[in-house]
């Protein structure tokens, strides 16, 4: 009941600011688990929606990097679930993440040819600077098995790689 | 005993050997190393992810798939800086000496 409230607060604080994670708060393993894996299948779908639409040869490099790598490290999260007999539990904060998803790939589709390829690469940094900045200030400090904990913190090196690479994407298509 | 070892070490003729560096927490370890022209550069990746070790001149590129182990040999002498093309936070150099 807490933990909802929170997260009901932090959506409508976030649904105001635009990102959508639950900021100070400070959610379960299974949540944690649910949150992070939603975050990943968001970002390959994006990526599908880019190699669906983009004939730039760039963006499309880096959109296969995308499906590769968050398959990887979510294949890693499903085994490690499985091993520590976690059941991923949704929440609101996998829910709005999902919701504003969905909103910016409609918005995208209408979109095509550079003007695409500028709006999908400036998304992906914006979107793996706000999944980093939640993983680091709420789901790392907050998880509590440390196998979980680790997995998170090693995501986290690799998304950061991709912010990297989005910014450098992005800037290549100004 | 330790003065003898240096010794046998330093008369050494220079053989062209293998430098060992691991891809491992989506960091090249080391980072920062030696290396003889002629050498032959070993990249093992420990990581569930691919990485590549990209040379920002252009002189090798080697992508490698998660567990994966890949090589190149140094040609030229010289500091060669390199990282990874899918996660370019990761960044190191081989100093390559003659
Ligand atoms: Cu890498």
């Amino acid at each position: 009941m807490k933990l909802a409230t929170l997260f009901c607060a932090a959506a409508f604080a976030c649904s105001v600011a635009g990102p959508s994670l639950a900021q100070g708060t400070k959610p379960t393993d299974p949540q944690i688990a649910h949150i992070a894996y939603t975050a990943g299948q968001l970002d390959i779908k994006a990526a599908q929606q880019a190699l669906d639409k983009s004939k730039n040869q760039q963006v499309r490099a880096f959109a296969q990097d995308m499906v590769r790598d968050h398959t990887s490290v979510n294949d890693q999260a499903l085994a490690l679930c499985k091993k520590l007999g976690v059941t991923p539990e949704d929440n609101d904060t996998s829910k709005n993440l999902v919701k504003d998803a969905d909103a910016y790939r409609a918005k995208l589709a209408s979109l095509s040819g550079a003007a695409f390829d500028k709006a999908y690469a400036e998304h992906e940094v914006a979107y793996h600077h706000q999944v980093n900045g939640a993983l680091e200030s709420t789901l790392i400090p907050s998880a509590s098995n440390g196998e979980l904990k680790s997995l998170l913190q090693t995501g986290l090196k690799i998304f950061k790689g991709h912010e990297e690479h989005a910014r450098s994407l992005a800037s290549s298509l100004k | 005993m330790f003065a003898i070892v240096i010794a046998v070490l330093a008369a050494a003729p220079a053989v062209a050997g293998t430098v060992h560096i691991a891809m491992k927490d989506v960091a090249f370890s080391p980072a920062k190393i030696a290396a003889k022209v002629g050498d032959t550069v070993e990249w093992a990746n420990k990581d569930f992810v691919a990485h590549t070790a990209t040379a920002r001149d252009g002189s090798f590129n080697v992508d490698l798939a998660a567990s994966k182990t890949g090589r190149t040999v140094l040609k030229k002498a010289g500091k060669v800086e390199y990282y990874c093309r899918y996660h370019p936070t990761m960044k190191a150099e081989i100093d390559v000496s003659k």
